[in-house]
């Protein structure tokens, strides 16, 4: 088959909520139904919520911004027709974004590898010109051998671990600066 | 999920770096560090899909999906068409994808765009599609107008409409934007001027066609889409056989 060059990534710019998220930006005549609302009620497993904030480089939260989730269930099974699915803006006002989800299970990968619990995240906003994809795993779901966490190096593996507190699980992702969290290009 | 597809790297000649100089919002935006490479995983090569049930009636007709009944859009009216592809060639059916933009005046509708052109009551500015078998998409909607913007000097953005794109597997995940065909704006615009490759911008660029427009009713341009393809290591029937 012929190859064609991707096209260019740009910008979600400051309302990217209008396009992807509109009841929560406000659109009163919107959609029937807004994806990416239903994580928890689409999979099985036990509910979790996973709370944060993306910061910039000076330390600031972004309040413009859109975590997109996928994962599978709590047995590990990536599922078709958007299950697995979610979104989770940041608030305009305080950039926490929440997700409600249940946890995923472990993931066993083409080759028999088993991939720790995790979900992938991709990051879209004002100033981030391609969409960054990175991963939460949860602190006492984390198998020494996992085969992603192991090719970081420890510093920087742990802005990918999601910590347990009494308001759920906190994730904070920081787009530059000393905790910059580690970003793929998968 | 039956079968693993692998994805090829992406070209990053072909992207704006994180940090583009004269992007602003880029300097303290884009991460620093490398991103960690891996081969592509049950996670990556997966991705969510959705059923044409997802849509409303009108989703895909910006002319009246936030229009009251009997009222009209100001500004031309414009159908936007094209096809989904993946670096391969292939037409990506079935496949979400959801579009935003300003109102003719170029002003969205949004409570933290205060710029002086008015909101348009009968335009929301957001709309969505499902690519068909033949990865072929159009929408309808109003041409939207440049618009200021605050990035230190004497910045507007060229006519655009904001592009999310959905694929197959979410590692293909994209959001672009499409400009117009002879817009002055989009050699000015630091956004659009992050891309490093002429030719990626021009692909950006929306031609106006003639064949596809309605005499006496609406312009039609022409968008088509290019996701990233599969790796080259992983044949056809290796992907069938296992
Ligand atoms: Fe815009």
């Amino acid at each position: 088959m012929a190859k064609l060059p991707e096209s260019a990534s740009q910008t979600a710019g400051p309302y990217v909520h209008i396009g992807c998220v509109p009841e929560f930006a406000g659109l009163e005549r919107g959609y029937q139904s807004q994806l990416g609302t239903s994580l928890r009620a689409d999979l099985t497993g036990d509910p979790i919520t996973v709370r944060g904030r993306i910061i910039d480089g000076m330390g600031d939260p972004v309040l413009d911004g859109l975590v997109e989730i996928w994962q599978p269930d709590g047995a590990g099974t990536f599922h078709k027709n958007g299950k697995g699915f979610g979104r989770a803006p940041s608030d305009a006002e305080t950039g926490e974004f929440v997700i409600e989800t249940v946890m995923p299970g472990a993931v066993i990968d083409q080759n028999g590898t088993l991939q720790s619990p995790h979900l992938a995240l991709w990051i879209v906003a004002r100033g981030i010109n391609v969409g960054l994809h990175t991963r939460a795993y949860f602190a006492e779901n984390v198998a020494d051998d996992d085969p992603i966490l192991s090719m970081i190096e420890p510093t920087r593996r742990t802005t990918l671990i999601a910590q347990k507190g009494s308001n759920g699980y906190q994730l904070d992702i920081h787009l530059q600066g000393e905790n910059e969290t580690v970003f793929f290009d998968v | 999920m039956s079968k693993l597809t692998d994805i090829a790297p992406r070209d990053f000649s072909l992207h704006p770096p994180r940090i583009a100089l004269d992007y602003r919002s880029s300097l303290s935006r884009g991460p620093i560090h490398k991103p960690i490479v891996f081969a592509t995983t049950m996670t990556e090569a997966t991705g969510p899909t959705f059923g044409h049930d997802v849509l409303g009636p009108n989703d895909h007709d910006l002319l009246i999906n936030h229009a009251v009944a009997g009222g009209l859009v100001i500004g031309p009216r414009i159908m936007v068409h094209g096809v989904l592809r993946d670096g391969d060639g292939r037409p990506v059916p079935n496949a979400l994808i959801e579009v935003w933009q300003a109102n003719a005046g170029g002003r969205y509708r949004h409570k933290k765009d205060a710029y002086l052109a008015p909101l348009d009551p009968n335009f929301g500015g957001c709309g969505r599609v499902i690519t068909s078998e033949d990865g072929s998409y159009s929408f309808r909607t109003v041409q939207p107008g440049a618009y200021p913007w605050p990035n230190g000097g004497n910045d507007w953005r060229p006519a655009h409409i904001h592009f999310s794109v959905f694929g197959m597997a979410f590692s293909q995940r994209l959001i672009t934007q499409m400009y117009f065909e002879g817009d002055p704006h989009i050699a000015l615009c630091p956004i659009a001027q992050s891309i490093p490759d002429a030719a990626a911008i021009d692909r950006l660029t929306a031609r106006l066609d003639m064949d596809a427009t309605v005499p006496m009713d609406i312009r039609a341009f022409r968008f088509d889409i290019v996701l990233r393809g599969r790796g080259a290591t992983l044949f056809e029937n290796q992907l069938e056989g296992t």
